[in-house]
């Protein structure tokens, strides 16, 4: 299992790299659409087809929307200007400084990701605490065989409330924003 | 342990793209990786060696489910998700319809 997630997750993120350096936007959101769709796959081998659902939902939509407003446009990735061609053929001490900074971070970040999975079980053996009583209890309490859905809609319901209230506010904001006209 | 820093590979990749790129869709693709691999993370978490999907059957015996409760949390989140992407697609569309380019350093009349 933990060898399959592996090989999937490489192939995300191969595809994620390539979808930040592809000179074509029309390419990178494809490629974008290749870490989306091995995200489903990692759903269904760890065993959560609810979500394998709504992400395969939500990827598509996003992906048609995002082909939608690249198609309107150039299309091209920017060039590069005069400042930076010279950088990339010179070393000056500012790129120096850059790496510099770059490599401190990487490593307070590693660092920091290293305390804090150190807590953790590891991947496999997760014990549950709180899943628990809804695990034993669900079924009866909520009527629903399907457990995500019976905490979703039963035992949280004012989170899924709160999530329905932001969904509205953006739909608000969205049609806000394309409908105002803006100062010249 | 290999998974998880994998995942966090994930997440620095979407990292860099969002400060180095400069056009606003590959920004908006580099968020949009973050947030996949928080997903990924936290399902990661929930996840038991041999577990079925959280649906009860009485035909199984002794059946070992994986966590619930991540999995309804991520389904929440990935709707949020999509709420703000959309958001930041239709600032996108202004921003173009204004400036005529993606380039974030053209687009100058943002003071204060």
């Amino acid at each position: 299992m933990e060898i399959i997630l592996s090989i999937v997750l490489i192939f995300m993120i191969i595809g994620a790299l390539f979808a930040l350096h592809a000179r074509d936007l029309l390419s990178a959101l494809i490629s974008c659409g290749i870490v989306g769709y091995g995200l489903v796959i990692c759903f269904l081998l760890l065993k959560a087809p609810d979500l394998a659902i709504v992400q395969i939902v939500v990827e598509t939509i996003t992906l048609i929307i995002m082909i939608a407003v690249v198609l309107d446009s150039t299309r091209h990735e920017l060039k590069k200007t005069a400042i930076e061609r010279k950088w990339k053929s010179l070393i000056n001490s500012k790129a120096l400084v850059n790496v510099l900074i770059t490599v401190i971070i990487g490593i307070v970040l590693l660092y920091s990701f290293r305390l804090a999975i150190t807590h953790l079980n590891p991947f496999g053996e997760h014990t549950l605490r709180m899943s628990e009583a809804y695990l034993y209890g669900g079924a009866d309490k909520t009527g629903s065989a399907n457990l995500v859905t019976g905490i979703l809609f039963d035992f949280r319901g004012y989170d899924t409330f709160g999530e329905a209230t932001i969904l509205f506010t953006a739909a608000i904001g969205v049609l806000t924003v394309l409908r105002i006209k803006g100062r010249k | 342990m290999t998974l998880f820093i994998l995942c966090f590979v994930l997440f620095l990749v979407g990292l860099y793209g969002v400060l180095t790129r400069k056009n606003i869709i590959k920004i908006f693709i580099g968020l949009s990786f973050m947030e996949f691999s928080t997903f990924l993370f936290l399902v990661l978490i929930g996840y038991i060696e041999g577990g079925i999907a959280p649906i009860i059957s009485k035909n199984i015996t002794n059946p070992v489910y994986v966590d619930p409760l991540p999995q309804a949390m991520v389904l929440t989140a990935i709707v949020i998700a999509l709420a703000a992407n959309s958001m930041l697609l239709a600032i996108a569309i202004k921003i173009y319809k204004k400036y005529g380019t993606f380039d974030i350093r053209k687009i100058s009349n943002l003071k204060g």
